[in-house]
């Protein structure tokens, strides 16, 4: 189901083009990664769906219907760059934060209470946001953005200034709360995150989209039929029965396990190479080399920019 | 709306909960009192140094005749000793060496040698002791020739003493007791109150923006609310802390002139105190005496109270109120947008200027102002918008026509309707913008910015 639509989008600041006919679908439920280099876009596409500024043309749907100013606070957005009032207490910031959200002061107070539960947070309350660590000052800003039960979340960087643990911990609440409903749109650099918790990405380059589709057909779109295979047997009988179809990249002959990476020069019948294999030697472990998300993403900036 | 009153309200309570506000708010009337009051008591105090003059007298009619002060001895010399003081001065007891010539009836000089160059009080000291010597000489002369033993007694009979007492006559006919110098006092205290209080409070509001643009937390609130919510919320919010404090001045200042009028008035012991202090400085026959005398008749201090009462404070704390609120916000919503639109205080200071000057502008022209309440200065200040609001309070306590009070407000709330509309322009554009400290062409270029 649709859930948020940005259709023909373009952005121009006196002269430099931030956004070029960009049209992106999010579907209910989806983790949808929007990629691309530094300057490329995202956070201007960011503001737009936040309304913080306005396309000079194409519009933007949530659920099907235009984008309404009351719709931010369906909308949970973490900056790239964080902020918070230094010298205000971490609880009367929150909840302060919280209000602007549109949150009754009653509602702010409990939603709040369960998250700095959840988070063991409460003890910061009525200390100032200067006397947290980094780290707790991202935390708390995270528990912000959540704070009002949002239906679509912006995650810029979030994973930024935490440490793996803590990393980990975000990244099981950003899945619960995909779990709950939540739609989330995730933008990161930080290509492996993008691997575990997206569904679909886009990746934006000088302000055009130039890649659009669901994680595992995007990697396989880049895959280049390249396979590593271990096994028992001789190498020669192995590389004659392959013939002329395949490449051998690499090979390497262990006294107990030989080892070879082979490219399928025409088509991608696994299923081929795996019986030719097999009938000369005894498998022992066969896999494709499925493009990273990080090479997929240089592979196509760089194509992209020449 | 709702946002704009949380905003305000965080803004607000933020810094008046704070103690350091409250303590402020105490000790800046006692600060400016002492900062008024200190130099004008240390410089009567007289010097602890002492200054010894070597004197010779080669017309010998000052011998015994100089009195000594506190801080300024004479000392006679003979003539013998007198070119080896003078070469030796730097080492020798002496302060200086004064140089009577013998002739001094009619060459009207002396001559003071001294090592350092000599202070203007001890100028002025020995001045006056040669004079009077010179005048009580010539008195004696005079008083003997005419044969008038009781000159003295009559001279002083013939001095005028008038006080003017100045009455304004209000529109409908209801006379008052006013005083020029009261009004000058109130009117001045009334326009450097909202100088001070723009210049406070619209730099408050520039700081405050500027750390939001900086600490980045801008971005998450205005993915909330819009950014002229987060302005004005933040402007008003800073202007209710500023009333706050003039509230509590206000009730300071009332409850301290209650408290004197009651000392002053009521207690006739301070009354008779007083009486009985200016009949012994009389009776000591002091140079002074005759103007203290002036000063403290017996009435004075209801006098005071009485003219102070004949100020019009209603319409002069409205006045102050409608000024203050709109100067405020002319000056903070055009500081906001300057801070929007720079990442760093440095950057800000260019863009602080122009803004800054008439303000600055209007704090010279005040002197001015005062000496002549209706002339063309005061009227074109008082109408020009960034400088009437000082400007115009210290017209009021004169009595300005009503016509010319509704001008000045209107022209003053159109301008700043307009500040506020500029400013929202710029500070919605300028919030975002890091990196790069923009021109003023720039910033003409984002008024034309789609929202």
């Amino acid at each position: 189901m649709e859930f948020f639509r940005v259709e023909n989008v373009n952005k121009n600041y006196s002269g430099f083009q931030a956004l070029t006919d960009v049209s992106l679908e999010i579907k209910q439920g989806q983790v949808f990664g929007l990629l691309g280099p530094n300057g490329a876009g995202k956070t201007t596409l960011i503001r737009i769906i936040n309304q913080i500024t306005a396309p000079d043309s194409g519009r933007v749907y949530l659920e099907g219907r235009p984008l309404r100013s009351d719709d931010i606070y369906q909308i949970g957005y973490l900056p790239e760059e964080r902020g918070l009032y230094k010298k205000m207490k971490v609880g009367e910031q929150a909840l302060y934060l919280a209000q602007l959200k549109g949150l009754s002061r009653r509602d702010a107070l409990k939603s709040l209470k369960h998250w700095f539960e959840k988070f063991e947070m409460q003890s910061w309350w009525d200390k100032k946001l200067q006397e947290l660590s980094k780290g707790m000052q991202q935390k708390v800003q995270f528990v912000c953005t959540v704070i009002h039960n949002p239906k679509l979340l912006i995650f810029d960087e979030p994973f930024s200034g935490f440490d793996p643990i803590n990393a980990n911990l975000l990244k099981q609440e950003i899945l619960n709360l995909r779990e709950n409903g939540a739609t989330i749109i995730f933008s990161t650099h930080n290509m492996s995150s993008v691997e575990e918790v997206c569904d679909h990405i886009a990746l934006i380059n000088r302000s055009k989209k130039i890649l659009d589709g669901n994680i595992h057909e995007v990697r396989s779109a880049y895959k280049t039929n390249t396979f590593d295979v271990s096994y028992h047997g001789k190498f020669d009988e192995v590389k004659q029965a392959l013939g002329n179809h395949f490449e051998i990249l690499e090979h390497k002959e262990n006294p107990h396990l030989n080892e070879m990476t082979i490219k399928h020069l025409n088509g991608n019948d696994n299923n081929s190479l795996l019986l030719k294999i097999a009938a000369q030697a005894q498998i022992v472990s066969f896999a494709e080399r499925i493009p990273s998300m990080n090479e997929v993403f240089i592979r196509v900036v760089e194509k992209h920019n020449l | 709306m709702n946002k704009i009153l949380l905003i305000f309200k965080r803004e607000y309570l933020s810094r008046v909960k704070k103690k350091s506000f409250l303590l402020l708010t105490l000790i800046t009337p006692l600060l400016f009192a002492v900062l008024m009051f200190l130099p004008g008591y240390l410089a009567t105090r007289e010097t602890s140094e002492e200054h010894k003059i070597a004197v010779v007298d080669r017309s010998a009619i000052f011998l015994g005749q100089l009195e000594d002060s506190k801080s300024t001895k004479f000392h006679f010399i003979p003539e013998a000793e007198y070119q080896q003081v003078k070469e030796n001065i730097q080492s020798s007891e002496y302060y200086a060496l004064l140089d009577i010539p013998q002739n001094i009836l009619t060459v009207n000089k002396v001559v003071v040698f001294s090592n350092k160059q000599i202070n203007l009080d001890v100028k002025g000291y020995i001045d006056r002791q040669l004079e009077q010597r010179i005048e009580n000489m010539n008195r004696a002369e005079l008083v003997s020739r005419l044969g008038i033993p009781d000159l003295d007694e009559q001279m002083k009979r013939i001095q005028a003493n008038i006080s003017v007492e100045t009455i304004k006559v209000t529109d409908d006919g209801t006379a008052k007791k006013g005083s020029t110098e009261i009004a000058m006092g109130v009117g001045y205290a009334a326009g450097f109150l909202i100088y001070m209080f723009v210049f406070i409070y619209g730099s408050m509001v520039m700081r405050g923006v500027l750390e939001e643009k900086q600490n980045r937390i801008v971005e998450v609130i205005i993915s909330s609310v819009k950014p002229v919510q987060l302005m004005i919320g933040k402007i008003l919010g800073l202007a209710a802390v500023g009333l706050t404090q003039f509230l509590i001045w206000v009730i300071l200042m009332v409850g301290i002139f209650a408290g004197a009028k009651s000392m002053f008035i009521n207690e006739d012991n301070m009354q008779q105190m007083i009486e009985a202090q200016s009949e012994n400085i009389m009776m000591a026959g002091n140079q002074g005496a005759l103007q203290i005398m002036e000063q403290v008749e017996p009435n004075q201090f209801e006098q005071i109270v009485e003219q102070i009462e004949g100020i019009n404070f209603p319409m002069i704390i409205t006045a102050f109120l409608v000024f203050f609120i709109l100067g405020y916000l002319l000056y903070s919503s055009l500081m906001a947008a300057v801070a929007s639109a720079v990442d760093s205080e440095e950057d800000m200071q260019q863009f602080m200027l122009p803004i800054t000057i008439p303000l600055i502008a209007a704090i010279i022209m005040l002197v001015n102002v005062i000496k002549n309440p209706e002339g063309p200065l005061a009227f074109w200040g008082s109408m020009i918008p960034f400088t009437s609001p000082i400007i115009m309070m210290v017209r009021i306590p004169f009595g300005v026509p009503w016509y010319e009070l509704a001008a000045s407000i209107a022209i003053l709330t159109l301008s700043t309707y307009g500040a506020i509309w500029l400013a929202a322009k710029i500070y919605r554009t300028g919030i975002l913008m890091y990196g790069k400290k923009p021109t003023w062409k720039e910033l003409g270029k984002w008024l034309t910015y789609r929202s």
